[in-house]
């Protein structure tokens, strides 16, 4: 019963109750730093840990944040785990800070954050909305790290900077899509995860 | 003044924050059913906008960035509080919409009514946070860069600028999405997949500005 209820909160994220491609939550972010492998990895992983930490904290504050100001409290919050998590990236991987720009900062107004925290967090014990944290984090990840896959793939003909596609197909006359650099080519590939997981997952189809 | 301009236009068009930046897409895809109510959220953004992005400029130069606070003291040369500024910044926003929402109530019930339910929703919008955030980029530039933001009238036409490009791209998306919704789409992409693949296109349609040189 109770193993139950955490796998639901972990895994359910992953698939049928996806941030991005169900909840719609989290787009800006998801769609801008996926030109590249590298820092969309960066950028899911900053977000998943911000998640699941904010999950817990305010879990343990929700029965003493009164209601009328809990938007406030709860930005707080967020806005303090996203400055250290910043300041150490800034630290440790200067480069992938510099790439990620304001989109760093933006995490705070991230839609997952305050609705997870306003759906889950405010609701739920502490340990359950880690989990659920945790599965957001991850179910957001994927998303990204599937799209920056084929954006860094064909548009430049590299993955993580390394050239993947061999000179010898240039040589015959392949050429890189200098569209999936393009912002544009980013909402048309998350379409295209959209209409393959609702083909998929039929009862999530609208009318 | 012609820098203000250029900066007005650039940020309607090439700098869009919905085309080239993705800021406030949860709210610009959750919003966009009818025309109506799309024109009143791109009002309340560009209102908010443009009170906050002033207010968060005077924090920058006066009190954020580094020997900002030398007016106070002229020990403070050293001093760096750029650590501080996304907490300094959603407070301020936050405060500031919560402020506006209680002025509009009490001063003009009929624009709150129109307003009202969308006042709240902005303070997590990330296109007012990412304003600040690019203010505070565009701040530290020189000031023969078209970008570069030096004195507040060019933050205020930054501000309307970016506030009234939103509305133009929500406008135009709901107008798009009420003819379509007699358009037969396919199955699975019905709802949110049609509409990620029309802002792609749109956003195509955009890219044609970014030649543009003022």
């Amino acid at each position: 019963m109770k193993n139950d209820r955490f796998r639901e909160a972990l895994l359910g994220p992953l698939n049928k109750n996806n941030p991005v491609v169900v909840q719609v939550l989290g787009i800006c972010s998801a769609l801008a730093v996926t030109v590249q492998l590298k820092p969309a990895i960066v950028m899911g992983l900053s977000v998943t840990i911000i998640v699941a930490l904010s999950n817990v904290i305010i879990s343990l504050m929700r029965n003493t944040i009164p209601n009328n100001v809990r938007i406030i409290v709860q930005l707080v919050v967020v806005a303090a785990v996203v400055t250290v998590v910043s300041e150490i990236l800034k630290a440790f991987a200067y480069d992938v800070s510099v790439q990620l720009s304001v989109y760093i900062g933006l995490i705070i107004t991230n839609c997952i954050l305050m609705g997870r925290l306003e759906a889950y967090a405010m609701s739920n014990k502490p340990w359950d909305s880690f989990l659920d944290g945790l599965g957001n984090g991850l179910g957001y990840s994927w998303i990204l790290i599937a799209v920056a896959f084929v954006r860094e793939l064909f548009g430049s003909g590299k993955l993580f900077g390394f050239q993947v596609i061999p000179s010898s197909f240039y040589e015959a006359g392949y050429v890189d899509n200098g569209l999936m650099m393009m912002p544009s080519m980013a909402l048309i590939l998350v379409a295209c995860i959209i209409w393959i997981h609702r083909s998929v997952n039929k009862d999530l189809q609208e009318k | 003044m012609e820098h203000a301009i250029t900066l007005f236009v650039r940020s309607i068009f090439v700098d869009n924050m919905i085309f080239a930046f993705f800021l406030g897409m949860c709210s610009y895809l959750a919003v966009s059913k009818n025309v109506k109510t799309s024109v009143g959220l791109g009002i309340a953004v560009t209102f908010v906008l443009l009170i906050t992005l002033p207010v968060n400029y005077l924090l920058e130069t006066k009190v954020l960035s580094k020997g900002a606070l030398t007016w106070l003291s002229p020990s403070f040369a050293d001093l760096d509080l750029s650590y501080l500024s996304f907490i300094l910044f959603i407070a301020v926003i936050a405060a500031i919409t919560q402020l506006v929402e209680m002025a509009v109530e009490k001063f003009s019930p009929s624009l709150y009514a129109s307003l009202g339910i969308f006042l709240p929703l902005i303070a997590v919008n990330c296109a007012i946070m990412g304003g600040a955030l690019f203010m505070q980029q565009r701040v530290g530039l020189e000031p023969t860069d078209p970008k570069a933001l030096t004195n507040m009238l060019d933050v205020v036409a930054y501000a309307l600028g970016s506030g009234l490009g939103w509305m133009l791209s929500i406008v135009g998306l709901a107008a798009i999405r009420e003819r379509m919704e007699y358009s037969d789409v396919p199955v699975p992409l019905r709802g949110l997949g049609i509409t990620f693949i029309t802002v792609g296109l749109m956003a195509m349609a955009f890219l044609c500005f970014s030649g543009l040189e003022i």
